[in-house]
């Protein structure tokens, strides 16, 4: 419905570009015709010279010469922000086909209007704006958001189809248009050999980031996505390189008077080019991770360290000729795991959404661009051109694939079906980087310009839409292998145990595989590298992290259903084996609260999957959708028992299941006077109001407030959460029933209780954020460890 | 390795049991003599824990790298299901100290104290909480809603199954025993 809404507002803004375009047209010729002296110096706006004698005090003026360009630009991007806006709106769009699609219709619209109305466009594109402003932002995101571990162990597949296939896809496609061009009948001989490459290496330059987000909505197997991860990461770069030495070479004497010691330092310099960019990359990496160690008092600055340094490995890399694009991916790269730690979770989530909005911007530029020039006169369109461009890209691209796959199989222990290799080929769908480069080729050494740009652009339209809207489909028809990621503890353990398991077989076969590079790699890093970049050196495992981010939602959803929210949460205390005895006031309450509040719904979530058009929805986001939901039941179930007791028994509450935990209900032995308390009350079972202010909420709490509901009338009905946690209402029975039976047997294990309840805060990692760890952890790490249903004494 | 007739009997006899080529089995012949240092048995230096043999002769050597051939892409459907569960059970077997069959919260405890043994930092309080929020992760799975009188047990091999279900154990449990020319390396 709200598509609707915004149908009708769609033409409005249509119009008001319109109007906004011709008003300029008119105002523009009036500026130039009265006053002279604008021409001569144009950005003499506050000038006090120089004006005509005889011209009064305008009331009432129009300047858009002044602001035409960023006014423009503006209009632009907010142009295909509405349109997004719309795409997103429909939900079943974004998975039919890639949102490069619709960047391309804007565009396309846009440049539609401009040429309508005659009006010139500003320049936004030129060689120096594209490679220092444009592109950067792009490549940049596409670097941070990469998964490194997936990424690196295919790396080696990587690596070979990324280089390799570009390289070949160039020098293919190039030579075979070369041929073409010598056949006299298509009037394209004056096109050399040297152009022809040229041609070939920027039209080979695939953009299939535009595919992933088709390919994560049908939730294709890992290996597959990345490598068309990786291939589009890469590829910039590769092009990018080639494209420049190409230049270079036609930019050197005649064709004739290449040797063979010329390609052969063109080869060197492809080598070294890529090489020093990442290399420079890393380096930049390792500096501003060092630099956010000490940033903990001025977290303000802490995403301009990131930005500034990534974009500085950029320039320092192209200062030197050297690839800017790996550069900054591989400073990218490096840096995201240690600043990841050391920032702040708001820092954090800004660097992100100022990354991807800053890419989107950039692309969203070029795709208009991209429709303007559409749109225009400045088209050369030559028949046999454009087709055998098209054919032999289709060609090259199979043969790139098939050829190198079935060489990288050879090594792979899971090689890559005929299925996915067929999918990879289909994915070749080109992108803003081509038709960048198109539109940047010097027109001095390229008379023939015009008839590159127009075969780029059929071949960006014929992919991007052909191409991009069925592989969608195909993918489902070829029913290629899926992925099952699922986020859940055991998993993570056992992977991590396999991955043990393998390094030491290999180690006693005497194998020597990526698992070992990856297990020596994590000592080095975790010695000395660690220790020097992130702040408060905690190293984490990830398992613990898991484990933590789904201790943490748990906590929330206790939070959410009332009962801790009037429970109060002692203060964090650092790592201290002592318990203090504190009586708590309110205010002590009202802080806790507070910063529970604040800082509770602020999971960091490891990024699991990469979409190039949207962060996934924060955690929190989708915590407060099931807490929303909660809620609701929660009240309905409420108001149908007729019980207002918002704490009192929430559909959803926790799952406490019966474990065979061999430690028995809380029973410490005095050290804590709250839990003494605590105990006391245990007995009585119906102390609620003054368990309510306990420090530490153990889940003591929990228990009393169960016991008060009338257990037979729960419904039984649970609903199985996104975890695997399976959370029913009928656990509250069991719960109320099981800690009934817990209070009886007084167990034997307090001893073992006293060392869980101290040791929580020893147990802490997180690196910057310790309070807020340390506070939400205890509840839930108590309410576990003392719902003792238990079964099986060990 | 006596007389070179029945080395290769030998030979043929252990590529039968475990399904490794004979070139394989030389490499890890060679491999085995290095590690016991010419012994017909490798010693355990990992003293004290019961359950653990003293002492592997090659055949137990070359039976327990036979669980991580890659599974030949080549077989049948159900014998990939067979290599699986097999794989699966080598690594159950591994949770499983006591071999009672289950796997109960005091060994996958230790599993976890464990893997996480490497990090100073961690306490073994939190191992010990990952270790009971896996195994009521793992009751979900398994036994789905749990009457209020019953008791869960510990992981049987079939939960096991189910746990690892969704995981591809195929791409994460294989060694590839190809190239082993790096064995001359370590030397």
């Amino acid at each position: 419905m709200g598509f609707q809404v915004f149908v009708p507002f769609i033409p409005w803004s249509w119009l008001l570009l319109l109007v906004a375009l011709k008003c300029p047209e008119a105002s523009s010729d009036l500026n130039e015709s009265t006053n002279s002296t604008a021409q001569r110096e144009p950005n003499v706006r506050f000038a006090a010279a120089g004006s005509e004698p005889d011209e009064k005090i305008s009331v009432f003026a129009l300047d858009y010469d002044y602001v035409q360009i960023p006014y423009e630009v503006t209009l632009w991007i907010l142009l295909a922000s509405l349109a997004k806006i719309g795409f997103h709106l429909y939900h079943r769009l974004p998975g039919l086909m890639p949102e490069s699609c619709l960047l391309i219709i804007v565009g396309a619209l846009v440049g539609a209007i401009i040429f309508g109305t005659d009006h010139k466009s500003p320049p936004v594109m030129d060689s120096s704006i594209y490679f220092l402003y444009l592109l950067p932002p792009i490549v940049l995101e596409g670097g941070y958001f990469m998964p490194t571990r997936p990424f690196f162990e295919n790396i080696g597949s990587i690596l070979w189809w990324a280089g390799l296939g570009a390289l070949i896809n160039a020098f293919g496609i190039g030579l075979s248009l070369y041929l073409i061009c010598q056949i006299k009948a298509f009037g394209l001989s004056d096109v050399n050999l040297l152009q022809n490459l040229l041609f070939g290496s920027l039209i080979s330059a695939v953009d299939p980031v535009a595919v992933l987000a088709v390919f994560e909505e049908a939730r294709v197997n890992e290996p597959l996505y990345m490598m068309i991860f990786g291939e589009a990461l890469l590829n910039d770069g590769i092009s990018v390189v080639l494209y420049n030495i190409l230049i270079a070479f036609t930019k050197m004497h005649k064709f004739e008077d290449i040797e063979p010691v010329d390609i052969l330092a063109g080869c060197a310099r492809f080598v070294i080019v890529g090489v020093g960019g990442v290399f420079f990359g890393v380096i930049f990496g390792f500096i501003s991770a060092f630099i956010t160690r000490f940033t903990q008092n001025i977290s303000a600055i802490e995403p301009l360290i990131v930005f500034m340094f990534s974009y500085l490995s950029y320039l320092a890399a192209e200062t030197l000729y050297l690839s800017g694009i790996l550069a900054i991916t591989a400073c990218a790269v490096t840096m995201k795991k240690y600043v990841e730690e050391n920032v702040s979770q708001t820092s954090y989530t800004t660097i992100k959404y100022f990354m991807k909005m800053l890419s989107s911007v950039s692309e969203t530029l070029i795709f208009i661009f991209m429709g303007v020039s559409t749109v225009g006169k400045n088209h050369e369109w030559n028949w046999a051109f454009i087709c055998f461009t098209l054919v032999f890209c289709q060609i090259w691209r199979a043969i790139s694939v098939f050829a190198l796959f079935y060489v990288s199989n050879q090594f792979r222990t899971f090689p890559f079906s005929i299925k996915d290799q067929c999918i990879i080929f289909y994915s070749g769908v080109r992108g803003a980087g081509s038709f960048s480069l198109a539109f940047l080729l010097p027109l001095s050494l390229f008379p023939r310009k015009k008839m590159f740009v127009t075969a780029t652009l059929v071949v960006i339209y014929f992919t991007v839409f052909i191409q991009g809207i069925t592989i969608g489909p195909l993918v489902r028809y070829l029913d290629v292998k899926k992925t099952n990621k699922k986020e859940s503890i055991n998993e993570e353990l056992h992977i991590r145990l396999m991955d043990h398991l393998k390094a030491g077989i290999e180690d006693v076969c005497g194998h020597w595989s990526h698992y070992q590079v990856r297990d020596k790699f994590k000592k080095f890093d975790h010695r000395y590298l660690r220790k020097i970049l992130i702040r408060k050196n905690q190293p984490k495992s990830s398992i613990v992290s898991l484990y933590k981010k789904l201790e943490m939602k748990q906590a929330i959803e206790m939070v959410e259903t009332g009962i801790l929210s009037t429970a109060a949460f002692s203060v964090p205390c650092q790592a201290q084996r002592i318990h203090r005895i504190k009586r708590l006031s309110p205010e002590d309450v009202e802080s806790m609260r507070d910063i529970l509040t604040r800082n509770m719904y602020q999971v960091r979530q490891r990024t699991l999957s990469y979409n190039k058009y949207n962060l996934k929805p924060q955690t929190s986001e989708k915590q407060a959708k099931e807490i929303l939901i909660r809620r609701q039941n929660t009240l309905r179930e409420s108001m149908r028992k007729g019980h207002s007791l918002p704490w009192g028994k929430p559909a959803g509450t926790k799952n406490i299941r019966y474990l065979s935990f061999p430690y028995g209900h809380p029973q410490p032995a005095g050290r804590d006077t709250r839990v003494a308390e605590l105990t006391d009350n245990d007995s009585s079972d119906s102390e609620l109001p003054s368990i309510m202010f306990k420090a530490h909420s153990r889940a003591g709490i929990l228990q009393e407030t169960q016991d008060i509901i009338p257990m037979k009338s729960l419904p039984r009905g649970g609903k199985p959460s996104h975890f695997g946690y399976q959370r029913n209402t009928s656990q509250e029975e069991h719960d109320g029933r099981g800690r009934r039976e817990a209070l009886r047997p007084k167990p034997l294990f307090h001893a073992v209780d006293e060392e869980f309840e101290s040791g929580e805060e020893s147990g802490e990692e997180t690196s910057a954020v310790r309070s807020r760890w340390s506070g939400e952890h205890r509840p839930t790490r108590q309410h576990h460890r003392s719902h003792s249903p238990l079964l099986q004494r060990k | 390795m006596g007389a070179a007739h029945s080395a290769s009997e030998e030979v043929r006899e252990l590529v039968g049991k475990t399904g490794f080529s004979s070139d394989q089995i030389e490499q890890l012949h060679r491999r085995f003599k290095q590690l016991s240092g010419d012994q017909p048995t490798i010693r355990n230096l990992r003293k004290g824990s019961s359950g653990l043999a003293d002492e592997i002769n090659f055949e137990d050597f070359l039976t327990i790298m036979s669980y991580f051939r890659p599974i030949d892409t080549t077989m049948d459907e159900e014998q990939v299901q067979l290599c699986r569960k097999e794989k699966l059970r080598f690594l159950f077997h591994m949770y499983d100290s006591d071999s009672d069959g289950r796997i109960t919260l005091e060994e996958y405890r230790n599993v976890v104290e464990e893997l996480l043994s490497g990090n100073p930092h961690i306490e073994k309080e939190s191992a010990r909480s990952i270790a009971d929020g896996a195994m009521m992760e793992a009751a979900s799975v398994c036994v789905g809603q749990m009457e209020p009188d019953q008791v869960y047990e510990g992981i049987t091999f079939d939960d096991f199954l189910k746990i690892w279900q969704g995981i591809d154990i195929e791409t994460k449990m294989h060694v590839r025993f190809l190239n082993m020319e790096t064995i001359a390396l370590c030397h």
